[in-house]
This record gives C-alpha cells, structure tokens and sequence, in this order.
C-alpha cells in the first residue's frame, strides 16, 4: 500500500534548482533511507512533505489526499489533516528549552485537546519508557545529552501518533559515541513496522535497517532499490563514487 | 541634626516616593505588553502597519523623554481646535508620556529577545500541529520572556530614576519635596535622603528581577 506518492517535484532557490523532478513511492511500513551528498536536496524533499518548504510544481500524495497536486497546494483545512499524518524529527533536535521533557512530549497533544489530559499523560509514560528516559521527566532540555535530546525528540514526535516518521539527519549533530542510542531507538521503531523516511549519512543503518535506500545527487534521484544491492552493486557511477568516499 | 528633624524632612518625600512608585507601576504594566505589541507590529507583513511601527519606535527612542513630557503637558492644550480638549491632569499626562516612551524601548528589547530565538523552534511547533497562536504564547513569548529579562531589569531602573522628571511638569514626586527642603532649609541632607530612597526602590526591583532570571532558568 502506498502512502506517499511524490511526483516530478521542483524546487529553485532563484537561480538555483534545488529539486529537479523528484519522484518516489513509500509503500506502508517501509523504512527508506535517503542518502547522498552534501545539497543533494535530501532534506529539502524531506522538508517538503510537511511543508516547512514550498516546492515549485510537482505532487505530494499522503495516503491518496493531496498535499500538492502539480504545484497547486490544498485549501490550509485539508494541508493541516493531511500533515498531521506524520511526524517529525530534526537534525538538532528543536526540543522547547523552556519546558521539561514531559511537557515537552505532552504539549502539542494538549494543544490539540483531542484526548482527555489522563490519556495524553499516560502516553508520554510509555514513551518515554521506550526511550529508556523515564528518570528524566522532569528535567529541562539543558541537562540532556545530545542523544538523549534526540530521544526525546523521537518520542514528542510519536506523542501526535503519526502513521508517518521523518528523520532529517538525526545522528549528524551528535558526538560518534552518542549515535548508537538514537539508532537503536529507530531499529525499534523499524521492526514495529513505523514508516519512516530517513535522511542520513549513517550508511550502517540504511544498510541494516532500511527496506529501500534512494541516492540522491544534485537534485536527482540518480538510484535507489534494495539497500544490500545498492551498496553492493551500485549501477550508477555516481552512486559509486559516493559510496567509494563515505564506505571509506 | 536631631533625628527629629530627619523624621520631618522624610514625611513629605515618602508621599512623594509614592508618587514615584505609582507611576512606574502604571508604566511598567502598561508600557511591556504595549511594547510587544509593537514589536509584533513592527514585523507584520501589512507594511503599512510595519512602517507605522518602526516610524512610532524611531521618534520615540530619537527624541528625549522629557521633550515628550513637556508636549503632552503644555504642548497639546496649544494645538489649534482640538488644545482644549487635551488639557490633562499632570499626573495622568505624565503617566501617558512614560507609557509612549517606554512601551518603544520596551520593543526593542522584545525584537532582540525575538531575534534570538531559533527557527526551529517554529518548525518544530508547525510540523507538532500547534497553530501560530499556541506557537507565539506557548512556546515563543515564554523564550522570548527570558532572553530579555537582563534588559528588561536594566530599562525598569533607569524607569524609577526617570520619574524624576516629573519635576520638570510640576508634579510632586520624591525629588520635587527633596528640593523644595534643600531651598527652605538651606541643607544638602535632603538630597542624600533622596538618592537612599531611591537606591532602595532599585535595589528591591534588581533582586525582584534577580530572582524572575532564576525561576526563569529553565535548568
């Protein structure tokens, strides 16, 4: 089942395109790992889904609703139900420094006042019992560590109940020794069969982890299939020569 | 130099410091939220609007306060048609002119303390679904809040010293019954009193504010 459908997506910064006809499908459950090099325009198609950024023409399906069909944008009603189906996960965390981890976790769904306050409190225990931060629920952002920041980060993201999760770079502002927490939490994730969507230069977890991987380069999708085969047997030169430089 | 006679002197300028109290705090209460809306104003996307603002906060912070002062006391009551109509009481005047000067430093402040603040904190908001309402009080202003308490302490000081201007529009303050003893007696001792009371109100506001930065810590 496919729940995001990009198509021929564009984007330019003035001169500059950014995006140069994106196409790609996330069937359920699947865990996708976007990688390539540095501008490639990973993030920005990332970003996009949820609409921190514009695109120029091109569509976005979530779940056969349209986000943007060829570069006309739904009425702001239906943007907001249909973005609501994923959640987000940032390359430096933006966690509310002047609110402790629960409220953290807990503020967005109150804001929302779907549930009762009890529910909302009870899913941020859970939460943040899976990600193993259940002592640190009353600590400000401040004391965390940089991994566990992205923990937390991980969990306010699952507090909306997202059918979708998108993680851009979530390991890239972490001290090495730090990434091993995060990515156990996302091989977790993984294996309770969250779709995720992952732009990362962790090239270990696209290759154990992720169900397909999608190179990118210079606003292209140059290739992208099965990760063993991707990694072991790229076909594009291009694709080639970036895993030569990161496998290194 | 009887205490007596210290216990005389002291009467009238604590009435007067009451004066001096009550007009900061009509200033201080009304002129911050004035101020942050003037900086929201000030970065509105109706230019006209926006021009408004920054125009207000320009001559505002370009011209002194106590020019200002003396407009809205003697200056208004000249204007052609309407100067009859905008005759004020002193007090309530200069209570106006403290609220309109302050609320443009104030702004500034809160623009820095805006500035400050990390897009991502904005993205985050958005992609969790909070609306530009919940995002701006719940997550922004309380940030906002904290990066411009130092500032904010710095500008409510030089606030209770600019009260003295009030001397300059007739009311009477602290300073104005502070001089009035010094020509009577033809004594400096009323002026000495005068910069204690005046050193204690600041000292209390400091600590207040001292102790706001340490709630406010968010550690």
């Amino acid at each position: 089942m496919t729940v995001i459908e990009v198509s021929n997506l564009k984007k330019a910064y003035g001169e500059l395109d950014v995006l140069k006809g994106i196409s790609l499908r996330v069937n359920k459950n699947d865990v996708v790992a976007i990688i390539g090099p540095s501008g490639s325009g990973k993030s920005t198609m990332l970003r996009s889904l949820v609409l921190l950024e514009e695109i120029d023409e091109g569509s976005i399906c979530i779940s056969d609703a349209h986000l943007v069909k060829d570069g006309v944008y739904s009425k702001p009603q239906e943007i907001k139900t249909i973005t609501a189906k994923m959640g987000m996960v940032f390359q430096h965390f933006n966690l509310f420094p002047h609110l402790t981890v629960k409220e953290n976790l807990e503020i967005a769904p109150k804001m929302a006042k779907k549930e009762s306050l009890k529910l909302i409190q009870q899913r941020s225990g859970e939460l943040l019992e899976k990600v193993g931060l259940t002592n640190w629920a009353n600590a400000y952002p401040a004391k965390l560590s940089g991994g566990q920041k992205q923990r937390v980060a991980i969990a306010r993201a699952l507090m909306m109940e997202p059918e979708i999760l998108l993680f851009d770079e979530p390991t890239s502002a972490l001290d090495p020794e730090l990434t091993g927490e995060v990515l156990q939490v996302m091989k977790d994730l993984a294996q309770e069969k969250m779709t995720m969507i992952v732009v990362t230069h962790e090239m270990g977890f696209a290759r154990e982890v992720a169900t397909e991987a999608i190179f990118m380069d210079n606003g292209e999708v140059i290739e992208s299939g099965e990760p063993t085969q991707l990694f072991t047997n790229p076909q594009n030169e291009r694709t080639k020569a970036f895993l030569k430089r990161s496998l290194k | 130099m009887s205490l007596e006679y210290i216990i005389t002197l002291l009467k009238p300028m604590l009435e007067g410091a009451q004066v001096t109290v009550l007009l900061f705090l009509i200033a201080i209460v009304v002129s911050i939220p004035l101020g942050f809306l003037l900086t929201l104003a000030a970065r509105s996307s109706i230019k006209v609007i926006a021009w408004f603002a920054q125009g207000y906060i320009y001559v505002m912070r370009g011209t002194p306060l106590l020019l200002q002062l003396l407009f809205i006391c003697f200056g208004l009551p000249m204007l052609p048609v309407v100067g009859e109509y905008l005759v004020l009481d002193r007090f309530v005047a200069a209570c106006l002119g403290f609220i309109l000067n302050y609320a443009a430093y104030f702004a500034e402040i809160f623009r820095g303390g805006l500035l400050s603040i990390d897009k991502g904190q904005y993205e985050a908001s958005k992609v969790l679904g909070m609306g530009k309402w919940q995002t701006l009080t719940r997550i922004i202003i309380p940030q906002m809040f904290r990066v411009a308490l130092p500032a904010l302490a710095n500008e409510s000081v030089t606030l209770v010293k600019d009260t003295a201007l009030l001397y300059a529009v007739a009311v009477p303050e602290l300073l104005h019954f502070a001089q009035t003893a010094v020509n009577r007696d033809f004594t400096i001792l009323p002026f000495f009193l005068a910069a204690i009371i005046y050193l204690l109100m600041t000292l209390v506001l400091s600590l207040f504010f001292k102790f706001l930065e340490r709630k406010f810590k968010f550690e």
